[in-house]
């Protein structure tokens, strides 16, 4: 069935297929239309979950965490300032291994305040032990949220799916929605093996020696390396039953390009287009679109640029001081590789500035005539 | 009358408490109410320490373990989530310190119970930042001595009881480890009440007080009998009962007692006695009743 949707909207009813259990959030702009779905689902009934209205946002993320701990699936969504006030809850989250599943709408943060999209608010998460799963569109919110969920509960650790604010939040298209059976099918019921139980009772989260941390990390990052595996199964058996599939990162005329762009999130629907129109005029551009950012595709996208003679990063965030972040990652990832090409980090779309197909020619032009960047990073403005 | 404790003990001797612990007298005394079907959240404190370090444990509950500031908004999502998975009888217990009740814990625990969550908040109030190695804490009463109160702290003690009574929650009730039948009578009763419950267990410290070990009692004792710390229950926000009518020592029978207030003048002396007088009179007319 299709059905016209914001990106929010399709968000909520993709909560509904998933049959979460429980619901913690706290309203911010521009998660609120999720928020406020959700409670008309529970309050009609539609979705039999618990709705916790809290007072903050760490309050959400420490309701969720509570939730997970009694076996129950659980969603919260956020923004922003309300991820940045989650912060310490992510890292607790991650250490006690609940496969907590939330939608990030990424949104500047402040100061000054601003409300438009820029992907710094969730890339300076990125070291809390979450698994981060980036949308291009609405229908990749709603079918990585439903993926998030295979993800989370077989490895045991958190997951956040993001958009982008307005963009996708508040933008309608048409979304194919998975028929409810077969997203049963999909995902079974939450087994919840590791939950609080009175007649088993255990301490959680006791105070650890150097060594028992170091053990617990590296579980963690051990694990951490298993998701891209586990998130490609999850893809492939998504795409066997919906017949829509993302992969790790998507390649898009690759195989032959001199130029590669490299981006996430909406920019990739708009350079996907650019990509097509430059090489009508026979330019050799092509396209790669990084979905899942944490634990990052090292491998894959090495592959990916393999053939590449140059390569341009489209940020839409920046690390002040160290430029963007998917750049960072890119040639941190392209370190060891002998006499790879160069890597021209664009910062655009930053505070939600417009990335139009212009600016992305731009991007191109620019790289066509320069053989090296003169900046490590450059301003598109 | 002798009062009978229930034998049954559900954490186990051998925690590493200090000697004359009464956050861990608190904490004994409470589970021995509670039961086997409770599970308890608790937040950065005293208690953390307590229950033991990885991979043991002295809890024959399940505990965990949260951040300093979520005791009250974990627990309202381990009851949802019991309840969504068809538990609807163990009974959830945030279990903190006065720093993670006062201070950091205290935004959540006000919109835990505003949203009248269906649990038991136990503060266990050391009057301070002990496991941290005593610092003040908005617990701390005025003049006691603490690390960043060198000489004294400068403002009363926050009044969490009348707060959490503000909140209109069902049940808020002041208890002493010096009377532990009046806190078993407490927790029991408040686990007979749907929605939040607040215990407010006055759990003396000796090396944050300065106090002898063997004094943890009689201390406990004493700030009830001085009108200290007046055990009393608020029903619905309004309803007051004072559930020990105080000997009315001198406050300076507890007070000297205790190291953090040896610089205290007489005429500091003094003025405590007034202020716990006047709050005391203050207590008895919202009890509907006269000092006599």
């Amino acid at each position: 069935m299709n059905m016209l949707l914001t990106g929010d909207h399709a968000v909520a009813y993709g909560v509904k297929l998933v049959k979460v259990e429980v619901i913690a959030a706290y309203p911010i702009t521009p998660q609120t239309p999720i928020y406020e779905k959700l409670s008309d689902l529970t309050i009609s009934g539609e979705l039999n979950a618990r709705m916790i209205r809290v007072e903050s946002e760490q309050s959400a993320m420490a309701a969720c965490m509570g939730a997970s701990l009694a076996g129950a699936r659980v969603f919260t969504a956020t923004a922003s300032q309300g991820l940045a006030m989650m912060h310490e809850l992510l890292h607790f989250a991650a250490g006690d291994r609940l496969p907590i599943v939330m939608v990030n709408v990424n949104r500047s943060i402040a100061a000054p305040w601003s409300f438009w999209s820029d992907q710094t608010d969730s890339l300076s998460q990125r070291d809390t032990g979450w698994v981060q799963i980036y949308s291009e569109n609405n229908q990749e919110a709603l079918d990585n949220l439903i993926q998030a969920y295979r993800v989370a509960e077989e490895v045991l650790l958190p997951v956040m799916v993001v958009i982008e604010a307005f963009l996708i939040s508040h933008t309608t298209e048409p979304v194919e929605m998975p028929d409810p059976q077969q997203v049963d099918r999909y995902l079974p019921p939450y087994s919840g093996q590791y939950r609080l139980d009175v007649n088993d009772p255990r301490t959680i989260g006791s105070t650890t020696t150097q060594e028992q941390y170091r053990e617990f990390r590296y579980k963690m990052q051990r694990d951490m390396e298993t998701v891209k595996g586990v998130v490609e199964k999850a893809d492939r058996e998504f795409k066997e039953i919906f017949n829509r599939g993302y992969g790790l990162v998507e390649e898009y005329q690759c195989h032959d390009a001199q130029m590669v762009l490299v981006t996430s999130g909406t920019i990739a629907g708009t350079a996907r287009d650019v990509v097509d129109e430059l090489r009508g005029k026979g330019k050799s551009v092509g396209l790669v679109k990084i979905r899942l950012f944490r634990p990052f595709p090292g491998e894959r996208i090495r592959q990916a640029l393999s053939g590449a003679s140059k390569i341009a990063v489209l940020d839409r965030n920046v690390s002040l001081g160290h430029g963007g972040i998917f750049c960072q990652e890119v040639k941190a990832a392209l370190a060891n590789v002998v006499g790879h090409a160069p890597v021209f980090g664009f910062l655009a779309g930053v505070g939600g500035c417009d990335v139009s197909p212009a600016l992305l020619e731009e991007v191109v032009e620019y790289m066509e005539k320069h053989t090296q960047p003169k900046e490590d990073y450059i301003w598109v403005r | 009358m002798k009062f009978q404790l229930p034998e049954t003990d559900l954490i186990y001797s051998g925690h590493p408490a200090c000697p004359g612990c009464g956050a861990a007298l608190a904490l004994r005394f409470a589970l021995k109410a509670l039961g086997t079907k409770v599970m308890l959240v608790m937040p950065a404190c005293c208690a953390v320490v307590i229950t033991g370090p990885y991979p043991t444990t002295c809890m024959k509950v399940p505990v965990f373990h949260t951040a300093f500031a979520t005791a009250a908004a974990v627990a309202s999502g381990l009851k949802h989530g019991l309840e969504a998975k068809g538990d609807y009888e163990t009974t959830v217990v945030g279990w903190a310190g006065d720093g993670g009740t006062y201070d950091i814990g205290f935004q959540a625990l006000s919109g835990a119970v505003d949203r009248n969550e269906d649990f038991i908040y136990v503060c266990y109030d050391n009057e301070g930042y002990m496991n941290t190695g005593i610092q003040k804490s908005s617990a701390t009463p005025w003049k006691a001595w603490t690390g960043t109160t060198p000489y004294g702290k400068d403002m009363p003690k926050k009044d969490m009881m009348e707060i959490l009574a503000a909140h209109r929650i069902p049940y808020a009730a002041n208890a002493s480890v010096g009377f532990p039948d009046d806190l078993i009578r407490k927790i029991k009763k408040a686990m007979s009440i749907r929605g939040s419950k607040f215990i407010h267990i006055l759990a003396p410290c000796p090396p944050g007080w300065k106090s002898s070990d063997h004094l943890t009692v009689k201390l406990a004792r004493l700030a009830v009998d001085t009108k200290i710390f007046p055990l009393y229950e608020v029903e619905a926000g309004w309803n007051y009962t004072i559930n020990r009518v105080p000997k009315g020592l001198p406050v300076e029978e507890y007070l000297k007692l205790q190291g953090r207030y040896s610089h205290l003048s007489e005429q500091e002396m003094r003025d405590i006695q007034q202020q716990v007088d006047w709050e005391w009179e203050l207590l008895l007319k919202k009890a509907g009743m006269n000092s006599g």
